[in-house]
């Protein structure tokens, strides 16, 4: 298959530079190793649109943070995902803290960051009432957001597909040739050429550059645990509460979801395998703990869930964005770690900007459109809309999750969707379907039900998230 | 609006209980509002023996024990909705609905028994450290998988948790052809009935495995293993205790959660206990006209007590219908020294009628006294020989002893060892 | 020789002590009813255990129907019986109380349908 870009690797950066490029009259191929899109540090970090106060003056991280914060509006508009301006607070807990904050306040002034101002124990007491006794002041970032980066990533990539992208499921890359002009990709779906690579690949794009001879990306993967809480939770705070950053990030949070749960984490210890996203019982024990200093009320009797993210976090502290001296048709996107999520967007339209550069123009395409249509959410609709919603389709009228009250039709949309769900976890992140206190425990076998009917495969072909996941073996007899 | 007398929320045998009882007591128009395609609730896939003994007085199997009050349903007019769910209940007891067919519908009620059941505490809920591939699942919906869709979710099995359902599949997982390793239980004793750890477990060596949980699984996309240890009295997992163990499939079986959430919605006080809602002696909750009955209400050991008590709730639901529910004085029940929670939680002292107070306990006694006391005097104390936490036991009231008490009275059970 | 049992027979489960001298039972104590103690003296001379499972049904709603033995099977035929059972497919419709299996292995019990399936 001939393309005229492959994007290799879907999470929410590839998602947005290939939603930005199907603009263009080019052929895109949005390649993803596994069996859905956000599959990587995508669908495990903190959910966060960062205000931008905490990189270094002058570095990418910085600039596309602060830039990412103002297209971040414009892309969840036209994408139709929620978007919540809650606000962030970096708690200090000691006096000898408060000085990191007034350094933070001067670095995020440095930013362009609007609106920072720090606040003392009783103002702090007001903003969140919940936060720990042993807080003495908070750094206040009005500009701060929260978005469901699974979902963002989702709606960019049936965007993309809808403008006439390609996305390629359970394609790795496992090799690049240069010949004529061209690079040659050997991948577990068949051989793509392509004229420009664009490596998003998270925490193996070190691997994927090598291919090439590049050995200039050097990513060390660093590990997260996250504890999610019930929804009932979900208003211990209201704005993402953070402590004081160190050497290894932005520390322990607690925040309030766009959906409406609470998020705890994460941990941070760097570890060799990308793809081992196993919780360790250190890294639960020490969020929770620190969790439960800046809000004392967070119990893990709440807790629905527990998981884990690799952020690919660069040797040289910076986002890698750029030509590959190797091949200047090979564009590295690598290092996106945090805040990278804040920051997709604006490298989505600096990617957009190198090819333009490296292409001498692109043709626009005339009927490009922009506007990812928004998914029935049955949970968000009232009594008059739900019942003129079942008249025009029955299907709305079947709830299957009862936890979150998704419904089947819900569940057909998310499956026929342009790029749509394969597998039950795909389900679960389009639709939220199995991902309430009940954790699918009544729905798991009816969304297994479904997508073997829709697909048209028996139920035990039907996977968790793509590979060997399978969820039931043979018949029984 | 559909304008009913009586509308009940789950069809399983708590809610059809209650609506055959209200029918019997004379209430004309009732509906049963069901969320699954057929009545019989959770029944349905527990296939195994053992229901029934005391309400039948003969041992059927869970579908057979629905089927009984299935087909009396059916001979009723008392309408059935299934495939239905209920969205919200009002406080003015509107209950909004919705399936495939009818769409979107309200029922007026005069009085709504709540009856939901109850749900499988969830893997999240136990902070596991580890991976999470497939494979990973509570023992109810392995239950469903293997009765009810004739699919094997997994061949060698580790089972977290000793409640029944867990011992149930233990077996059931077993007679299909797979290999159930090890049933582990953090507590020092078994929260599922004995006649389930002989049956179930010994009779096919499968080992039971006391103060001992999973501390890791592994695996990237099917199960692969867990890592099981030991715990110390504080439930900690004691280092250097852990062992691996290879196997493709976890079954939870670590608690039930009454499923209250259209109870909180239409502001139903919840006991911190039970998770479920607080009753009085007819079942009916603090909210006017709202009763609760079933797994709701407390989770259950046996079914039978389940039907009693939505015999219960569907006399109370018909006298509130009918107008004849008295107001009378309500004092507290409490359950002290062992004794985890009371339902009901509320009793009339002017009550005419001899109630039971139900119960569990926290630990296991052997040959211990529950005790019932009031003002400091005892109504009543018996030896039992033997009191488990997987075990739900009851005390029985007098009119007699009621008549001595006065609003600010308590009546309080407890264990005396 | 004493030896503690635990009565199956219902969900009370009382401990049972049974005293057996020359491969006889003298006496069983511990039991609250009949039941538990003919549940004693089978389970010396002969355990037996009633046996659920499902069959596979032609044309039902769903793949299986649940199954019973109607009266209990030696222990050590249950996996004999499930492997019988495992054997035989139905037809949808089927009642509650049909017999799938006449007199399994001339054990003299029948595996009959615990629950009904309409068929498609």
């Amino acid at each position: 298959m001939k393309y005229d870009v492959a994007v290799i690797g879907a999470g929410v950066v590839g998602s947005l530079i290939t939603r930005e490029l199907s603009k263009y009259n080019i052929r895109i191929a949005l390649l993803e190793r596994c069996n859905d899109c956000a599959m990587g540090a995508t669908k495990a970090n903190s959910a966060i649109v960062h205000a931008g106060f905490d990189a270094k003056p002058g570095t990418l991280k910085a600039k596309l943070n602060v830039r990412g914060v103002e297209l971040m509006k414009k892309f969840c508009k036209e994408l139709n995902v929620p978007l919540k301006n809650n606000g962030a607070l970096v708690v200090a807990f000691s006096e000898e803290e408060i000085p990191h904050l007034e350094e933070l306040l001067k670095r995020g002034e440095q930013n362009g960051v609007p609106e920072l101002r720090i606040v003392k124990r009783d103002e702090l007491k007001q903003l969140e009432p919940n936060i720990g006794d042993t807080a003495v002041g908070a750094l206040v970032a009005p500009t701060s957001s929260i978005v469901c980066p699974y979902e963002l990533t989702i709606a960019g990539v049936e965007n993309a597909v809808t403008n006439g992208a390609e996305f390629i499921r359970n394609c790795e890359v496992t090799g690049i040739k240069s010949e004529n002009e061209e690079f040659v990709l050997s991948t577990t779906a068949g051989e793509i050429t392509a004229k420009y690579v664009i490596n998003v690949a998270g925490v193996h794009s070190g691997k994927i550059a090598k291919l090439i001879g590049d050995n200039s990306v050097e990513i060390i993967v660093r590990h997260g645990d996250y504890y999610l809480l019930d929804k009932s939770q979900g208003t211990l705070a209201s704005h993402t509460v953070f402590q004081c950053p160190t050497k290894m990030g932005k520390g322990v949070l607690v925040s309030p979801t766009v959906d409406g749960n609470l998020i705890v984490g994460p941990s941070a210890s760097d570890i060799d395998d990308g793809d081992d996203v196993a919780t360790t019982a250190e890294g639960l024990d020490k969020i929770y703990n620190a969790a439960t200093k800046s809000v004392p009320a967070v119990s893990l009797r709440n807790a629905i869930t527990s998981f884990s993210g690799n952020r690919a976090h660069p040797a040289t502290d910076d986002f890698i964005i750029g030509s590959s001296d190797v091949n200047r048709n090979f564009i590295n996107v690598a290092g996106i770690e945090s805040p990278g999520l804040s920051s997709a967007p604006a490298i989505a339209e600096m990617v957009e900007g190198i090819m333009t550069e490296l292409t001498g123009g692109m043709e626009k395409k005339e009927n490009f459109d922009p506007i990812r249509p928004e998914p029935v959410r049955f949970r968000h609709m009232s009594t008059e809309e739900r019942a003129k919603l079942i008249e025009k389709n029955k299907a709305y009228g079947r709830i299957v999750c009862r936890c979150e009250t998704i419904t089947e039709g819900e569940i057909l949309d998310a499956i026929h969707a342009p790029a749509g769900a394969r597998d039950v976890d795909g389900v679960k992140r389009r639709t939220r379907a199995g991902m309430g206190r009940c954790q699918g425990g009544f729905c798991g076998s009816k969304v297994v039900e479904i997508l073997a009917r829709e697909l048209g495969v028996p139920m035990n072909e039907i996977t968790k998230f793509g590979g060997e996941s399978k969820i039931m073996y043979d018949r029984t007899k | 609006m559909l304008n009913y007398d009586l509308v009940v929320v789950g069809g399983g045998p708590a809610g059809m209980a209650a609506a055959l009882k209200a029918k019997e007591e004379g209430v004309e128009k009732i509906v049963i509002l069901e969320r699954a395609e057929t009545l019989g609730g959770i029944l349905e896939q527990c296939i195994h023996t053992g229901f029934g003994l005391h309400y039948f007085g003969e041992e059927l199997s869970g579908p057979e024990y629905a089927g009984r009050f299935i087909e009396q349903v059916e001979k009723t007019d008392i309408d059935v909705f299934t495939d239905t769910m209920v969205l919200n209940i009002s406080n003015s007891n509107v209950v909004t609905a919705v399936n495939n067919n009818e769409g979107l519908m309200q029922f007026q009620a005069i009085a709504v028994v709540l009856a939901m059941g109850c749900r499988e505490r969830p893997r999240g809920a136990l902070s596991i450290a580890g991976s999470r591939p497939a494979g990973i699942m509570t023992a109810g919906t392995a239950q469903k998988y293997v009765n009810i869709d004739g699919y094997m979710p997994g061949k060698k099995v580790v089972i977290l948790g000793s409640g029944d359902i867990g011992l149930i599949m233990a077996r059931r997982m077993t007679l299909e052809g797979a290999e159930v390793k090890v049933v582990c239980e953090l507590m020092p004793y078994s929260g599922g009935l004995t006649r389930n750890i002989v049956q179930c477990l010994d009779d096919f060596g499968i080992p039971l495995r006391l103060s001992c949980t999973v501390v890791k699984t592994h695996g990237k996309e099917r199960l692969e293993g867990v890592t099981i240890a030991q715990v110390d009295e504080k439930l900690q997992p004691i280092p250097g205790t852990e062992e691996y163990i290879e196997c493709d499939t976890l079954l939870l079986s670590v608690g039930l959660i009454p499923e209250n959430e259209l109870s909180k919605d239409v502001g139903v006080e919840l006991d911190r206990v039970t998770n479920g809602p607080v009753v009085d002696e007819y079942r009916e909750t603090l909210q006017p006209g709202i009763f609760a009955c079933g797994n709701v209400l407390q989770v259950h050991d046996l079914v039978d007590y389940v039907t009693e008590e939505s015999q219960i709730a569907g006399k109370g639901a018909a006298d509130y219908i009918f107008g004849k529910k008295k107001g009378g004085k309500f004092i507290n029940t409490k359950g002290i020294n062992g004794v985890r929670y009371i339902v009901p939680q509320r009793v009339n002292i002017e009550g005419e009628e001899k109630l039971k107070l139900y119960f569990r306990v926290g630990q296991v006694y052997k040959g211990a006294k529950v005790v019932v006391e009031c003002d400091g005097q005892i109504l009543s104390s018996k030896k039992k020989v033997k009191l488990a936490p997987g075990e739900m036991e009851n005390v029985v009231i007098t009119p007699e002893m009621l008549k001595n008490m006065n609003e600010n009275s308590e009546i309080i059970v407890r264990i005396e060892e | 020789m004493k030896k503690s049992l635990i009565c199956v027979s219902c969900p009370l489960g009382c401990p049972i002590e049974v005293e057996i001298e020359n491969g006889e039972v003298v006496s069983v104590t511990g039991n609250t009813c009949k039941r538990g103690d003919a549940y004693a003296r089978a389970e010396i001379t002969n355990p037996v255990r009633s046996l659920t499972t499902s069959v596979k049904v032609e044309n039902g709603l769903h793949p299986v129907v649940p199954v019973k033995s109607s009266g209990p099977v030696p222990k050590d035929k249950m996996f004999d019986c499930m492997k019988e059972i495992n054997s035989v497919t139905v037809k949808a419709p089927v009642k509650i109380g049909d017999v799938v299996i006449e007199n399994i292995l001339g054990l003299g019990v029948d595996i009959v349908a615990t629950n009904c399936d309409s068929g498609k």
